[in-house]
């Protein structure tokens, strides 16, 4: 089997020259990065963002927070498809989608530690004083625990890289153990995170306010993940297409179609849980209001028209196609997110008490997207993500 | 895999059992009908009585040792904006003229001290807590800043230290809870002029605010507002303008806001319990189908290798035969033409020693050949 040399003769190239227009830019954002980093623990959470006493929370909880998790659902879709529900053609897609999810949760916590008032004291509703009756609590605890089994879930890619067998061999052995363990926990913390707005029924506008938000957060949790690990893909397969060996490359043709079949099922089944939130509530007037467009918008032509493309992608075995809905489908995810925590919470204020991101809370936000993608470049480089390591050929 | 799957379900059931034990621990702080505690303090405000005099702010500012504003407290333009308690300012008056009235109407915003309040089931260390006084207070030695319990509040009372880096901390009216505990009144209560707040036993004070809206029907609005609000406040307003009016609003309904989370919360060990199960049968089912096809295709194979042996030995022994056949064939036309040059040379042996009649010569030949 083909597979590429621990040092690929890309990176002998990129060795030449350290100046690539990716690492420019990569290092333009990361100085820009340090710098607001500085200010944000010189001057405190006011001096950088646009936060205020009515609008607790930004972009660093609505994006990085909510759109980070769900799109690192991934993971444990992946998984599940693989090892739960059997489907063996999903194994080449496992470990990239176990990289981008431990990247993505560890920059939710990374983020975290800007969004917070005293970033050092994060472990204190785990270990020192839980606050059961909430559901924060929830989501602090399955994040903490997930990001750890995500590290063991991760490892083999390591152990193998640095060569150490017996690690390697013990990891495999409790491998399945993880992977059931990181499901339960990804399905509890998905949820919850849309349950953490169950709370607020007079901020959040009606139309995405329901009982159901736990469910409409689990639902498109899932359908974010395949999307992610389909747009991911063609990402890959454009710019580190060296990494990849033949095995990857053809199977991942076929994770995309089973993906995006999967993703076209779960969009139309949450556009039914969607309308049926509206019946219960009787939230149908609000449809003609300005929110109802926003919300037809984001439902229609974020959640309906994307599930549609994938159908027909599906149909057509159009792969370009489908990585293309992939992306839109992600968009849509972002939207949903920012919509519940920003955009529709709130909106009973005037405008000038409403919120809107600082350039530097964007800055930053970019700057930790940035990590995220130069951490990924740097482990799939290395380590065997993409393809199979020569010294263990079987992985699992 | 067995030892692991079996440490799993125990690791599992420690997880759903210290689950459940930490709901049970929660509904003893939260999610149970819970109608206050017995003999909480609170405040009543008679917003018909307040005149705007901010004299309150200013005692508050006081007693809480908080810093000076720039616009000092006898300065009553400050009322033209609406404002909202911030992180020096735990509470703030505010003038609203209602269409019907000629007059202003000064409402006094502060923490209403929920009975059940989104903000303390909202914390996520416990940091904020509802006192027996009736008094929701906070622990800012536990505080992580999260701010959840800001966007928990259907007031909007929590503010934030968002200026300071290390030591940021929430905050809001504590019903002077230290006062209180000294057995003191709150210092807004102490220094209002008007008697548009009184301070008391929540129960009695519900009584006295249904005394004076009986007393005069015309002069009140027919509603206690803190009465029922998100399950009820320690803190009650009557009021001689509609509550929506004067910024206050009626649609919160009278749920607690425990109870809203209280099913999601629930159903986490639930949900754990159902994954654990339903994961497992689809891993039996799809190791069954596997095991399944594996069984299939060995059969396929082992009677494909059958079939080939078969054939393979049909092959063999016909060609086995041929093989026979052939070489008996061989033999005998060897022997022929041995016989026959042996016979030749006979012949010519014979005719060359006696000049035997040649009829003789080949007489024995038949002879010889039945004979061998
Ligand atoms: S008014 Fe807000 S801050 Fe005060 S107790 Fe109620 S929920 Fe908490
Ligand atoms: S900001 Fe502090 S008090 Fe408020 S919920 Fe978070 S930890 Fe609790």
């Amino acid at each position: 089997m083909e597979h590429p040399t621990p040092t690929p003769p890309a990176m002998t190239t990129g060795r030449d020259t350290v100046f690539t227009p990716f690492n420019v830019v990569a290092g333009i954002i990361i100085f820009i990065g340090c710098i607001l980093t500085v200010m944000r623990f010189a001057k405190g959470i006011g001096g950088v963002t646009n936060l205020d006493d009515t609008n607790p929370w930004g972009i660093w909880i609505g994006f990085d927070l909510l759109c980070g998790v769900a799109l690192a659902a991934g993971g444990y879709v992946t998984c599940a498809a693989c090892y739960i529900f059997g489907l063996k053609q999903f194994r080449c897609a496992v470990r990239p989608a176990i990289l981008t999810a431990f990247l993505g949760y560890g920059l939710v916590v990374f983020a975290l530690q800007y969004d917070v008032g005293r970033p050092w004291r994060l472990p204190y509703p785990i270990f020192l004083s839980q606050g059961t009756s909430s559901l924060l609590f929830e989501v602090a605890l399955c994040v903490f625990l997930y990001l750890s089994v995500l590290m063991l879930e991760f490892s083999p890619a390591v152990f193998e890289w640095l060569n150490w067998k017996h690690a390697r061999y013990i990891i495999g052995k409790v491998s399945m153990v993880l992977v059931i363990f990181g499901i339960i926990l990804s399905t509890l913390h998905q949820s919850s995170l849309g349950a953490i707005f169950l709370i607020v029924p007079s901020k959040l506008h009606p139309l995405w306010y329901s009982g159901y938000l736990p469910v409409y957060f689990f639902i498109s949790s899932m359908f974010a993940g395949m999307s992610m690990v389909i747009f991911e893909h063609s990402l890959v397969d454009r710019f580190l297409h060296n990494k990849i060996d033949a095995e990857h490359h053809v199977e991942s043709n076929n994770v995309a179609l089973g993906f995006a079949k999967a993703a076209a099922f779960l969009m139309s089944g949450y556009i039914m849980i969607q309308v049926i939130g509206i019946a219960i509530d009787n939230d149908w007037h609000y449809l003609g209001t300005r929110w109802g467009l926003w919300y037809l918008i984001e439902i229609i032509g974020f959640v309906a028209l994307p599930a549609i493309m994938f159908a027909i992608g599906v149909r057509e075995r159009n792969i370009k196609l489908i990585q293309r809905t992939a992306l839109w489908a992600v968009l849509g995810i972002v939207l949903n997110r920012l919509n519940v925590s920003l955009v529709a919470f709130n909106w009973q204020l005037p405008l000038n008490q409403r919120y809107f991101p600082s350039w530097m809370e964007i800055m930053t936000t970019i700057f930790i997207v940035t990590i995220g993608v130069v951490a990924y470049k740097f482990i799939v480089t290395r380590m065997p993500v993409l393809h199979v390591h020569p010294d263990f050929p079987d992985d699992h | 895999m067995g030892i692991s799957r079996r440490q799993f379900f125990g690791w599992m059931g420690a997880a759903v059992g210290s689950q459940m034990a930490f709901s049970t621990q929660a509904k003893a702080a939260a999610n149970i009908h819970f109608t206050g505690y017995p003999g909480s303090f609170g405040v009543l405000h008679d917003i018909s009585r307040c005149i705007g005099c901010r004299k309150c702010e200013a005692a508050c500012n006081q007693v809480n040792e908080l810093s000076k504003p720039e616009t000092p407290f006898d300065d009553l333009t400050v009322l033209s904006k609406t404002r909202r308690p911030h992180a020096d300012t735990y509470t703030v008056v505010n003038q609203f003229k209602p269409n019907d009235k000629s007059s202003p109407v000064f409402v006094k915003t502060q923490c209403n001290h929920c009975m059940e309040p989104a903000c303390v089931s909202a914390c996520f260390v416990k940091a904020l807590i509802k006192s027996e006084t009736g008094a929701v207070v906070y622990d800012a030695s536990l505080c992580v800043g999260c701010r959840y319990c800001m966007v928990a509040c259907p007031f909007n009372i929590p503010a934030y230290e968002y200026d300071k880096p290390l030591t940021p901390e929430i905050t809001k009216c504590n019903l002077c809870q230290p006062r209180i505990q000294k057995g003191l009144r709150p210092g807004c209560v102490d220094a209002c002029p008007q008697e548009a707040l009184t301070f008391g036993n929540r129960n009695e004070l519900i009584k006295i605010a249904r005394q004076r809206i009986e007393k005069h029907p015309d002069r009140y609005v027919n509603h206690i507002y803190g009465e029922n609000e998100m399950g009820g406040c320690n803190w009650l307003y009557i009021s001689n303008a509609p509550f929506t009016d004067i910024d206050m609003r009626e649609d919160l309904g009278i749920t607690p806001a425990p109870a809203m989370t209280s099913g999601a919360l629930a159903a986490v060990p639930v949900v754990v319990s159902l994954w654990v199960v339903f994961i497992n049968g689809l891993r039996a089912i799809s190791r069954r189908k596997e095991q399944i096809a594996n069984e299939d295709k060995n059969q396929a194979v082992s009677a494909a290798v059958e079939t080939e042996q078969a054939r393979f030995k049909h092959e063999i022994n016909q060609l086995k035969e041929k093989a026979k056949s052939e070489k008996e064939a061989a033999v005998a036309r060897e022997v022929k033409k041995a016989l026959e040059a042996a016979a030749q040379q006979l012949s010519e042996n014979a005719a060359a020693q006696t000049p035997a009649p040649p009829e003789t010569s080949g007489a024995p030949q038949p002879e010889k050949q039945e004979n061998k």
